[in-house]
């Protein structure tokens, strides 16, 4: 069970390419992904509440499966195990703005 | 580095020729190309800076889905240059984190540059502005 | 909020295909689409694409999406541009943000026709400006008329990494190298073919180590690959560049289906997370249907049939046609998508070594190692034969779904058969006429016509051309092997442009007759890079 917690997964062992930016929004490397597994993040979307992968400009198009790759592999998990970060609206960045104008012509009509 | 004549496309139809500024120097390119092209074709090659390790970035994906190469266009950051048209006069500039201007010095602790630039967006949000509530521990 | 009998997500191949087939049976259609063109990236794709003509075989990919867009407006289809879906909603209600509002829709079926993204590949300097997705280099070129850059190292050697280094050397870039870190190339052997005789080595088991540059790439190294992905010390290449272009892959772009509550499934075969869906494209979610890359990373053609069958099944859903109508055109359509899906490259056949065509060949093993097939192997095959006078001879040596050559002649030289995977072979009973429409409809660029006999002492060979500037007769200059070596002096004898060859032009060169069976490409240079006449 990939959520198993109290599984031992090991230490978090330090590597050559932990400097290398995996999330280029947010400027996430790839050490502090993989020593986020370690600090308890065994879900794709717990590792992109704690470490904002995938919450930058581009909402993870970029960096998904880098991530899911990255965390599956430290886990000692297939990626096909791993459940895809939750998948929610808006697919894609919108300005507050936007979402505003929405809501300023419901209160119109109400008004 | 723009194509004259494509051996399958022909000649690349075109806008009229206008111009427009980039960091302040005057540049040309077609009207309704995306801007991305226009600064490609002139040799621009680093789009903005990242905000927390400075580092240069660029036309990446070219199809407004990576957000690499956003700049500040007519005084708005954030604006994907590779999938926005080019218009006569625009300002195009430099990003650097989220606004046009130049960090001193690169910060070595992430939080510095954070509250910097949230002061500068909304400065009523600075320590010193925010008003004492009652009951506040 | 409004309502539609069917919403599509996504106007490329897939989207527009079922809209077409859902309007011109009676519903009320919408796509959405976020780009400010539609299409997706068939106007991008300038090479003619294979299958058989009921595939649109023989035909560059933006003609066929500007056909599909003369189908959709004629038959009611209406198309939103720049309207981004930002969410799905299991209910069959769709957000859409349009200029700077959310609009909410609601139908009764959606089709969810998103596509493909690119996958990422990550090496020390990845992020320098100057390294570029593949799709980047063919939007820049294809669309909006620029080079990428000067010297280009391609990652990947799928068939995007190849179609797109042939793209670029149309483009007038150099391609200094194409690498893949698998030991085989992956792409179609005609793909690479095509680009290994202009000169571009290929590195198979290398990858990129490094990008070089502090403010945008200014060169590369690469190095040798062992069974466990690590860099072998000592391989080190190192090449000046000044953009790297990564072509590793595609992944659907499944999100909305997920959102929407559609079981999925991590599928290799489809290269990704796909929804689960039935025989007519329906996912788990009564009323909501995937079409294309985004059920199962294919290619075009398959998406067009695909997003035709999900239509008619969706007009069958609405109650628009009876069942016999769907099960009959479903039918007729499934054994067209059939036809595609066979050979060395179906679907079902990925991850598989193959070491032998289905006539009994054996696969050119150099084709996988170095892009191109060795002297000695392309005797094997059908597509090679000896005559007295002009005759074709076909390099074509793996089974893909293809058959424009055998339709191409009039004298009926070549025969496939109804099988249209089988490889060409040559009818020497009938006497070619030299008029070269084999070599300028073949998708692959495989076909050349030679002559043993043309002068004493000298062959000629024609073959398809596709670069500027063209040469004319007279030119001299060298040619190339099929690995993009010089071996000898040629001269132009020939060069024919017809609109029927749709910009494949016939080039016909000279050289010694015991080169004939070595020269497959023409350089009017010694220094062979091909570099499109350009202004500043």
């Amino acid at each position: 069970m990939v959520n198993d917690r109290s599984r031992d997964i090991g230490e978090f062992v330090p590597a050559p390419d932990d400097d290398m930016i995996i999330c280029r929004c947010e400027e996430i490397t790839k050490g502090e992904i993989r020593s986020a597994v370690h600090d308890g993040m065994y879900t794709l979307t717990d590792i992109r509440r704690f470490l904002r992968t995938g919450m930058g400009l581009c909402q993870g198009q970029t960096c998904a499966k880098l991530v899911k790759g990255i965390v599956s592999r430290e886990l000692g998990v297939s990626p096909a195990d791993l459940e895809p970060a939750t998948a929610r609206a808006p697919m894609r960045p919108i300005e507050m703005k936007v979402m505003a104008n929405d809501l300023n012509e419901e209160v119109a009509k109400h008004e | 580095m723009r194509i004259q004549e494509h051996p399958i496309l022909g000649e690349p139809q075109k806008g009229r020729l206008i111009e427009f500024t980039h960091d302040g120097n005057a540049m040309q390119g077609f009207e309704g190309e995306p801007i991305a092209v226009a600064l490609r074709a002139a040799g621009v090659m680093a789009h903005r800076h990242t905000k927390k390790y400075d580092k240069p970035r660029g036309i990446f994906c070219a199809i407004g889905r990576c957000t690499d190469c956003v700049m500040v266009v007519n005084g708005k950051a954030n604006v994907r240059t590779c999938i926005t048209s080019l218009e006569e006069g625009m300002t195009v500039e430099t990003q650097y984190g989220v606004s046009a201007k130049k960090p001193e010095n690169v910060p070595e602790n992430k939080s510095e540059s954070m509250s910097e630039d949230m002061s500068e967006i909304m400065p009523e949000n600075k320590p010193e502005n925010i008003p004492e509530k009652e009951g506040t521990v | 909020m409004k309502r539609y009998d069917l919403i599509v997500v996504g106007a490329g191949p897939a989207g527009l295909s079922a809209s077409i087939e859902a309007a011109k049976r009676g519903l009320k259609v919408v796509v959405f689409d976020e780009n400010s063109k539609p299409g997706g990236q068939l106007f991008k794709q300038i090479h003619k694409f294979f299958g058989s003509k009921e595939h649109k075989a023989k035909i560059r990919g933006f003609k066929i999406g500007e056909e599909l867009l003369l189908d959709a407006a004629e038959a009611g289809v209406e198309v939103v541009l720049n309207a981004i879906v930002i969410g799905l909603f299991e209910e069959k209600e769709v957000t859409v943000k349009i200029e700077d509002k959310i609009y909410h829709f609601k139908a009764d079926s959606v089709i969810i026709a998103t596509g493909a993204s690119e996958n990422m590949v990550t090496f020390d300097g990845w992020t320098l400006p100057g390294v570029i997705g593949a799709g980047a280099a063919q939007t820049m070129m294809n669309l909006h008329g620029i080079m990428p850059g000067k010297k280009i190292l391609m990652l990947g050697s799928g068939n995007v990494g190849l179609v797109v280094s042939y793209q670029l050397l149309q483009a007038g870039c150099e391609v200094v190298a194409i690498c893949d870190a698998s030991p085989r190339v992956g792409g179609y052997g005609v793909h690479a073919s095509k680009v290994a005789r202009c000169g571009v080595p290929f590195y198979m088991s290398n990858t990129i180590i490094k990008a070089e540059g502090t403010e945008c790439v200014t060169g590369v190294t690469i190095g040798e690959v062992d069974s466990t992905w690590k860099i072998i010390p000592g391989t080190e290449k190192h090449f000046d560049v000044d953009t790297i272009c990564l072509a590793v892959g595609l992944s659907p772009m499944s999100q909305l289906a997920n959102m929407a509550g559609c079981d999925m499934e991590d599928n290799p075969k489809k290269a990704g997370l796909v929804p689960i869906v039935d025989e007519y494209g329906e996912t788990s979610v009564a009323g909501i249907f995937a079409a294309g890359d985004v059920s199962g990373i294919e290619e075009a053609s398959s998406a067009m049939i695909e997003g035709r069958i999900t239509g008619i099944a969706v007009a069958y859903r609405l109650g628009f046609i009876d069942k016999q109508e769907l099960e009959d055109k479903a039918k007729e359509l499934e054994v067209a998508l059939l036809s595609l899906r066979q050979g060395m490259f179906a679907p079902e056949n990925r991850g598989k070594k193959i070491d032998k065509t289905e006539e009994g060949c054996d696969i050119s093993e150099n084709l996988l190692k170095k892009g191109y097939i060795a002297e000695e192997e392309i005797v094997r095959f059908p597509g090679f034969t000896r005559s007295n006078g002009t005759h074709p001879v076909i390099e074509c040596t793996q089974n893909i779904p293809c058959n424009p050559c055998q339709d191409a002649c009039s004298k009926k030289c070549i025969k496939i058969g109804d099988n249209i995977t089988s490889l060409p072979s040559i009818d020497e009973t009938k006497i070619c006429s030299g008029c070269g429409q084999c070599v300028a409809s073949c998708s692959g660029q495989a076909i050349f016509l030679v002559n043993e006999e043309y002068e004493v002492g000298y062959a000629s060979i024609t073959m398809p051309y596709e670069f500027l500037p063209l040469p004319i007769i007279g030119d001299k200059g060298v040619a190339l092997d099929r690995s993009g070596h010089e071996v000898c002096e040629a001269e132009v004898v020939s060069i024919k442009t017809a609109p029927v060859f749709d910009k494949t032009n016939l080039l016909t060169i000279k050289v010694p007759i015991e080169m004939v069976d070595k020269a497959r490409f023409f350089s009017a240079k010694a220094d062979h890079r091909n570099e499109v006449k350009n202004g500043k």
